[in-house]
């Protein structure tokens, strides 16, 4: 007999135990927001002026988010006067010339957002607290993107969102001290649906899986009304949980289903796992109701596409930014990360990269680090030679319109980052909602006023 | 009827892999009587033996093609794989592109190593410590292997497709006589099913049949009296540790090709092979392959869009729902006996 205390409900119990101090959330007491008390939180006080990067270092997103720290090296590399000067000399607004920000030397820590918005929220309020960072920026995900947001406006420094694509940030999360530059779910449906009903026609049935959290079900709503609008039918919307890593169960149904379009409203390793299997399955060489099966990821990235490798080839879907763009801006910019890394950089280096640089101008025209200053400098500004044509940074949701990139997994690839082709450049025009878009939060959505903390 | 022939074969691959990591759980468990939380992390070993070898295939070195130009406008460097240089470039080719299956032969030893590794380096030391500490240095170091694996391999999925030959998908719906195209499975799904029962069946009579397993079985019986019989039990179990860690490996290597590896994939497993375990019955490993498979199938059922409709959610919870109900109506688990593992 062997000697043991483990006994099969001890044992369970152990396990819940372990599993809810794992999932616990760090707890935050009370707020003390104290800066250099000179009107505004963190009011610069020497020579210099500290930027807080607040990124995925561990965790599913980790490469995202060291590709995101390396474009903010890079920024701040510029902004000092180092290197090339990447997007500076390309940039419309004349402001930045090397000599850091309003003449101070730009500094930087940096934060582990681990993907959580507990942790991310702590890394945030940490550099906001310890290190005195004037304005956070970067992350992952939206659930970062709108718990930081709320975090950084109640402390009076600016959001400078990185890779965050669900409507409610600029929507119904909107917040004043808050911007993005990222496109969103909805600018994705409608460049992708008039896309999608030229290659595959106006007559589909579409079958969406979709990540059970906030993203997934603005991308789903998104493209579900965009493709809806053009004459297909959806047939049938499952939520997949997002710890799913086998998506079999999910994907095998779906040709029973009567339809013959299955939309992944998936990202990161979702994407991944989902896009394989339904490769596995057949489904790209399938027929159904006597046209070819086609497969559609609303929102690319290259990291990801590389995880899912051969399964991308000929897949459509949107993305922000792509290094193979041929305007001045995009490509001083790859010339500038490909030089110092070695290889092109993503879509989320690139978004981070130009936040970093429109904070910068931003506080150079207003003159002052003061957020609402900055929020008034950014407000309804217009700028090009970013890597995005013109673009507005529109005054009442803070969000960036400008065009939107369709694209397709390359069939023919040169190497392993040249994955993605772009097939069109859908216009910002057809990309533009109503600040009160009820996918958007309505009328009710609003940005309150500027906080400048202290 | 051809949605409920779909959701059985896709349960049998998901069971087959629930079924392996909870053998070697319950090897485990059996004989040495330690919670293996790194169990998880051993199946995402196997799964990075498929990754490297891969990746020693195609060691390349690069040579500039001037016809073409890379990113930044300068000659396209072109990785060739040196085994071209050997082999020729189809030769070469068709040996990475069997390489999951070759990792199978790279992975044993490896496998075996680490597993002698770990129970003689840590969990021998374990042995008389209470299973709240098992637990906790098992599960740090299963967050240790997790992070070196990250270190050195990125946090991204790593694709590890199968051999050319097996992919693509078989359509059941036509051999039962559906439409084309209402049945499909890919192949080599089906081949991770038959692996799993080959090695299932290859544990079993390892056990059943050789005098090294009976002595095993009579030591997971009772380990004192076997060891009053001048029996060294403890170098048995130790073996025994290596061959739970090589089939979790194992089943980590085949997996690859079905989901791109990466660090997290244990973890992802962990917590239903341990529900698979107690609900199959502590210590019983018929009771272990049971409850995987079963587990599987009902996993697959849940996620039906007609199930979710009626009973939203049901996709999430219906493992530890089955795990209430059968605890509940059979305390010790399906094939669990009185005695085993219990005061």
């Amino acid at each position: 007999m062997t000697k043991s205390n483990l006994t099969r409900r001890g044992m369970l119990k152990t396990g819940a135990v372990a599993g809810a101090g794992l999932a616990m959330p760090t707890i935050f007491t009370g707020a003390s927001w104290a800066g250099s008390h000179t009107g505004f939180t963190n009011a610069p006080q020497g020579s210099t002026v500290t930027l807080g990067f607040n990124v995925p270092q561990s965790g599913p997103y980790a490469d995202e988010g060291a590709d995101e720290l390396r474009a903010y090296e890079l920024a701040v590399e510029h902004l000092n006067g180092g290197g090339d000067g990447g997007m500076i000399p390309t940039f419309s607004s004349k402001t930045l010339d090397g000599t850091g920000i309003l003449g101070k030397k730009v500094e930087y820590v940096t934060g582990d957002t681990q993907t959580k918005s507990d942790a991310a929220r702590a890394s945030a309020r940490s550099m906001i607290e310890k290190d005195g960072a004037i304005m956070i920026t970067g992350g992952s995900s939206s659930g970062v993107a709108v718990a930081v947001q709320a975090l950084c406006q109640e402390a009076g420094v600016i959001f400078m969102a990185g890779l965050t694509h669900s409507n409610d940030t600029t929507g119904k999360d909107r917040k004043a001290n808050g911007f993005r530059h990222f496109f969103n779910s909805y600018m994705s449906g409608a460049a992708l649906a008039p896309i999608l009903a030229d290659a595959y026609g106006t007559d589909r049935k579409a079958y969406h899986l979709t990540a059970d959290y906030n993203w997934g079900y603005t991308t789903e709503q998104a493209v579900r009304e965009s493709t809806e609008a053009m004459g297909w039918e959806t047939v049938n919307t499952v939520l997949t949980p997002l710890t799913q890593t086998d998506f079999s169960s999910y994907i095998a149904p779906v040709l029973q289903s009567g339809a013959d379009v299955l939309v992944l409203n998936h990202y990161g390793g979702n994407m991944v796992n989902s896009l394989t299997n339904a490769v596995q399955f057949g489904l790209r060489e399938a027929t159904a109701n006597g046209k070819q099966f086609e497969i559609v990821v609303p929102l690319y990235s290259r990291l990801m596409a590389r995880g899912a490798g051969e399964n991308v080839k000929g897949i459509f879907g949107s993305t922000n930014w792509h290094w193979s763009l041929q305007d001045e801006g995009s490509q001083a910019f790859t010339r500038s990360f490909g030089t110092k890394y070695g290889f092109p950089p993503s879509q989320a280096a690139h978004t981070c990269y130009v936040q970093t640089l429109l904070y910068a101008d931003a506080v150079n025209r207003a003159g002052s680090f003061n957020p609402c200053a900055v929020v008034e400098a950014l407000e309804d500004f217009e700028f090009d030679g970013l890597g995005n044509g013109k673009t507005l940074y529109r005054g009442a949701d803070h969000q960036c319109f400008k065009d939107v990139l369709v694209v397709k997994g390359k069939e023919n690839p040169d190497g392993p980052y040249d994955l993605l082709e772009i097939v069109e450049v859908t216009p910002v025009e057809q990309v533009t909602y109503a600040p009160d878009h009820p996918n958007f939060g309505g009328a009710e959505a609003s940005l309150g006023s500027c906080n400048p903390g202290a | 009827m051809d949605a409920i022939i779909l959701q059985i074969l896709n349960g049998l691959d998901k069971g087959s892999a629930y079924a392996l990591i909870a053998l070697g759980l319950t090897l485990i468990f059996g004989t040495l009587g330690v919670v293996n939380f790194a169990h998880g992390a051993l199946f995402m070993i196997g799964a990075f033996c498929a990754v490297t070898l891969q990746k020693i295939l195609s060691l390349s070195h690069q040579v500039v093609d001037e016809s073409r130009k890379d990113f930044l406008g300068n000659p396209l460097k072109v990785d060739v794989p040196y085994i071209y240089e050997w082999f020729g470039e189809t030769t070469g080719q068709a040996i990475i592109d069997w390489s999951v299956p070759l990792a199978i032969l790279f992975s044993i030893p490896i496998m075996v190593l680490v597993g002698f590794a770990m129970e003689r380096g840590l969990i021998k030391h374990f042995y008389k410590r209470p299973h709240a500490d098992q637990i906790l240095v098992t599960f740090g170091l299963a967050i240790v292997l997790q992070e070196i694996i990250k270190y050195f391999y990125g946090a991204n999925p790593i694709p590890t497709p199968a051999p050319d030959a097996f992919t693509g998908s078989f359509d059941f719906g036509v051999l039962l006589g559906f439409d084309p195209f209402t049945i499909i499975y890919p192949y080599w799904r089906l081949i991770y099913f038959a692996f799993a029962m080959i090695v299932i069946a290859g544990v079993f009579a390892f056990l059943q049949f050789t005098t090294f397993g009976m002595v095993v079985r009579a030591g997971m019986a009772d380990r004192e009296t076997v060891g009053l019989l001048g029996i060294n039990i403890d170098r048995r179990f130790t073996i025994m540790f290596a061959i739970a860690a090589c089939v979790a490996g194992l089943a980590g290597v085949m997996y690859t090709p079905i989901n791109s590896p990466n660090y997290h994939m244990g973890m992802d497993f962990l917590v239903l092979s341990f529900v698979v375990v107690v609900v199959g019955g502590m210590g019983s490993l018929p009771g272990a392959v049971l409850a995987g498979f079963l587990l599987g199938v009902l996993e697959s059922f849940a996620s039906m869009a007609a199930v979710i409709d009626i009973i939203p959610g049901i996709n999430q919870i219906i493992i530890y729902l089955v795990a209430i109900v059968i605890l509940l109506t059979r305390p010790r688990g399906l094939m669990g006996r009185r005695g085993v593992m219990e005061e």
